[in-house]
């Protein structure tokens, strides 16, 4: 089974200190990048399917600045067989439309089953380019995954995608694109064994004429959306806090639900 | 004059999705500020139901009648007709909710339309290049204003940033047929399961009351869901009480799990880490009960009651009760 994982370096949401730039763009270099959280969903889920399948590889493909292979290492190190990065000066401040045709172009070189991306990452949380490639490649696509079960001798794949009352059981020919969440199971700690072993694991370099894009029509020159502003959100009054006992706090709280009319 | 499209995502049994009807509501107001035409589109196997609530909120709404649309997954087959509709027609920008249905369909017809995506908009204004889109990002910490480079688009709507409102009257069914429509390949949908723990989705919800590792298990949820119920809320959970098993994914609030706005949320034992803030600050009102008084979430609530969540749960819940009566 051959899977390709989407893999996002975002800024470590855990820092807190995402800022955009002087250009109104998200400023990569502000804070430590990680894998995007849905990305490592979307990597442990390819990792098992391997596992249970017995054979198999997964390449994780980035497009990212210069520095992604510090990031992409990382996921190497969780088990995966090799990467791709797309880097070019002219992606950078790409809009979605951009990235979708970028990353889709790229697959066109990759031979998969599945193609396995977070359903959307932390820094833009637009959730649309898995979608979006999917269309690009005129493949199926099954979103919201909380579980893949790939049949190798039919080469169907069958994911259960979150609906508002449980679940849709969906069904589809490989190959696919799956939208991938957290329900898929906690990510592995890469091992020392891993780790070692990503460093002389190959990492590809694509550049958009590598993969006979022009930097004119795409990237930054060619973003479809702009930012044309930005303020801070007004500031929430300070905490009222309450101590007491347990009748006098949940009387505060009806009576702060009645001031706000909630109840 | 121009025209904003607003398509509408298949609510439960065949009506109208309730974030379409907010997001018909605020493009109905911008149609009507601008001068512009408000029109909805429907695709269902049968569109009769959804556009007929629709029609409640918009002048004129297109109902697109395709079988497929009955047991394939919706957005493929939506997002072909819709591309197919805009390789002929130009209106100025289509609205679709952000929830799954609508980012999957935004997705999809951004790749077959070449039209750029604005997410999450909290709020939409008009300039003289067109829409002018404000979101919330880094996790509530700014909100910025973007617009299209070509003045058109597709903009997905935030639940609960507004009211959904009826317009007083009823708007005009048209049955829209669309030739050819772009075929993007179907998804089977082989079964559609109602879980029996499946709760209200909750990024629709106007009151969350939510718990988190303090609640202790599975049985410690029970006061949580009490309360919801009692304030006419859905359920919520933070990353622990998820991974805990304690509660379905689906309710996570979160970096990894839902981004929610309602104007009451609840927090019972969850301390305010960055992961579960970021989905969860730009709500309404936020009340806080924890017996930390250090923990994170004492910064950015508006009430932090320091506590046993048990002890005030109860009370709180004898309290509600009592009112109600």
């Amino acid at each position: 089974m051959r899977i390709v994982v989407l893999i996002k370096p975002v800024p470590d949401p855990a820092s807190a200190g995402e800022r955009l730039g002087p250009d109104g763009r998200l400023d990569r270099a502000a804070v430590p990048a990680v894998v995007n959280g849905n990305d490592e969903y979307a990597l442990e889920a390819a990792l098992k399917l391997i596992e249970a399948a017995g054979d198999g590889e997964v390449t994780l493909l980035a497009m990212a600045p210069t520095n992604a292979p510090e990031t992409l290492r990382k996921a190497l190190a969780m088990g995966a067989t090799r990467g791709v990065h797309v880097t070019d000066p002219a992606l950078a401040g790409s809009c979605a439309v951009s990235t979708a045709t970028v990353l889709a172009t790229a697959l066109g070189d990759l031979e998969f089953d599945l193609l396995l991306a977070g359903i959307d990452s932390s820094d833009g949380v637009g959730g649309i380019v898995p979608a979006a490639i999917a269309a690009h490649l005129g493949l199926p696509f099954l979103s919201y995954a909380t579980r893949i079960e790939p049949d190798m001798t039919t080469r169907t794949v069958r994911v259960r995608r979150i609906s508002a009352t449980g679940y849709d059981l969906l069904e589809a020919p490989m190959p696919v694109v799956i939208g991938c969440t957290q329900a898929l199971g906690e990510p592995r700690y890469p091992s020392l064994k891993g780790i070692m072993a990503a460093r002389g694991k190959e990492i590809v370099t694509r550049s958009l004429a590598d993969l006979g894009l022009d930097g004119a029509t795409l990237g930054g020159a060619a973003t479809t959306t702009t930012i044309l502003g930005s303020r801070m959100p007004p500031p929430r009054a300070a905490t009222e806090i309450v101590r007491g006992t347990p009748d006098e706090g949940a009387a505060r709280i009806v009576d702060f639900l009645v001031e706000r009319r909630l109840i | 004059m121009g025209a904003l499209w607003v398509v509408a995502e298949p609510g439960p049994d065949g009506g109208l999705a309730r974030i379409s009807a907010e997001a018909a509501t605020l493009v109905r107001d911008l149609a009507s500020t601008t001068g512009r035409d408000a029109i909805g589109i429907v695709v269902a196997p049968d569109p009769a139901p959804a556009a007929q609530d629709l029609a409640t909120f918009l002048p004129v709404v297109w109902a697109i009648a395709d079988p497929a649309a009955a047991d394939h997954a919706w957005s493929a087959v939506a997002a072909g007709r819709v591309a197919t509709l805009l390789a002929t027609e130009t209106p100025d920008a289509v609205f679709v909710g952000a929830g799954a249905d609508g980012r999957d369909l935004a997705g999809a017809v951004s790749a077959l339309s070449g039209l750029g995506v604005l997410v999450n908009a909290t709020a939409v204004s008009w300039t003289d290049d067109g829409p002018a889109v404000e979101m919330s990002v880094f996790g509530g910490k700014l909100v910025t204003t973007s617009g299209f480079t070509s003045g058109r688009g597709i903009v997905t709507i935030r639940p609960n940033v507004t009211t959904a409102v009826p317009a007083g009257g009823t708007g005009r069914v048209q049955a829209r047929t669309v030739d050819a429509p772009t075929a993007l390949p179907a998804v089977r949908v082989v079964e559609r399961v109602s879980e029996a723990g499946a709760k209200a989705p909750i990024e629709e919800a106007r009151i969350i009351v939510s718990g988190g590792r303090g609640v202790g298990g599975p049985e410690g949820f029970a006061i949580v869901e009490q309360l919801a119920d009692a304030l006419g809320g859905a359920v919520g959970a933070s990353r622990a009480a998820v991974d805990s098993g304690w509660i379905p994914y689906s309710q996570q609030i979160g970096q990894t799990g839902k981004i929610v706005k309602p104007e009451l949320y609840l927090a019972l034992g969850i301390s305010g880490a960055i992961q579960h803030k970021v989905g969860m600050r730009t709500s309404g009102a936020i009340i806080a009960v924890n017996r930390d008084v250090d923990a994170p979430i004492a910064e950015f609530a508006d009430l932090f009651v320091a506590g046993d969540l048990f002890a005030v749960g109860a009370a709180l819940l004898d309290r509600l009760r009592a009112r109600s009566g």
